[in-house]
């Protein structure tokens, strides 16, 4: 209620405060977000909760032989059709990985348990199904081809 | 190969320019500042009337989307990007969220509520204009996910 009433004083005046607070408080985001997305980052082996692994069970489809690449998805997600088609082309072809595309939204419990906070969120999977990277937002090419070349 | 594990991600639905949406979220965030700026129940009532368009009829509907598709379209040079629909529809129903909650902050005369309701709406709105942020992307799993 403080707040309310302090943000009340400051806007009796009708002031350009509120509004030059939001965009820039919107633009550090903004900065952060353009440069955090799409980035795929190596998931620490380190910690001290061991990495379960994920099975076709767990996925309810197969895994590649050499690797997976676990994508989720939702409808009200732009970059989720892009970064399909991406990883579609990617894996064509190569028999020894496979592409999975996952409803977020029908998946609730593996998106908690996997801790997957927006769409697309595409994990990289090694043979065993351990997770070894995920990217969060459409990563580019180069990146996923990179990141698979260090799968053996 | 790809599978897809979940049919419903295979829904073919109408997509449209997918610029129309950006230019719409730029407007959107000029009709704010002035709304945030003034104070008036004119400007975020028209506001909240076209985020009600957006969200009820789709976001090809609204009058930005008639400015994009008669001024700025024919403009436009290059291959035209597409995106479905409902990510920028998504979108507008936040937007009319934050319209409604900020008109009734107006006409209860709390400005508190007002500021910060437009505020939400600005912040979503320049996000989408300037740096291609997705809403839906970010915000609806974490809303499923409260649930």
């Amino acid at each position: 209620m403080e707040l309310l009433a302090l943000i009340g004083q400051t806007t009796r005046v009708k002031s350009l405060v509120p509004i030059l607070v939001i965009l820039a408080v919107a633009t550090v985001y903004g900065l952060w977000y353009k440069a955090s997305r799409g980035k795929i980052r190596v998931t620490g082996t380190s910690n001290s909760a061991p990495v379960a692994a994920l099975t076709a069970e767990i996925l309810g489809a197969p895994l590649g032989t050499r690797a997976t690449l676990v994508q989720f998805s939702s409808a009200f997600c732009t970059p989720c059709r892009a970064t399909r088609l991406l990883l579609e082309s990617v894996v064509l072809n190569m028999p020894d990985v496979r592409h999975l595309d996952i409803d977020a939204e029908a998946h609730l419990d593996l998106v908690r348990r996997l801790n997957i906070h927006s769409t697309p969120t595409t994990l990289i999977l090694d043979s065993r199904g351990v997770e070894v990277g995920r990217a969060i937002g459409a990563p580019s090419r180069e990146q996923v081809l990179n990141s698979l070349a260090g799968i053996s | 190969m790809t599978q897809t594990v979940s049919p419903s991600l295979a829904v073919k639905t109408t997509t449209i320019d997918a610029r129309g949406p950006r230019f719409s979220a730029l407007i959107t965030t000029l009709v704010l500042i002035l709304a945030l700026a003034s104070h008036s129940i004119w400007v975020i009532a028209f506001q909240l009337i076209v985020f009600a368009i957006g969200a009820l009829r789709g976001p090809q509907f609204t009058p930005y989307a008639y400015v994009f598709r008669k001024l700025v379209r024919p403009r436009l040079k290059g291959a035209v990007p597409t995106e479905d629909i409902r990510p920028p529809r998504f979108a507008q129903s936040v937007g009319l969220g934050f319209a409604l909650v900020a008109t009734a902050g107006l006409l209860v005369h709390i400005p508190a509520l007002f500021v910060v309701a437009a505020g939400g709406a600005l912040a979503a709105a320049f996000l989408n204009a300037a740096f291609d942020y997705c809403l839906g992307c970010e915000i609806y799993l974490l809303l499923l996910r409260l649930r």
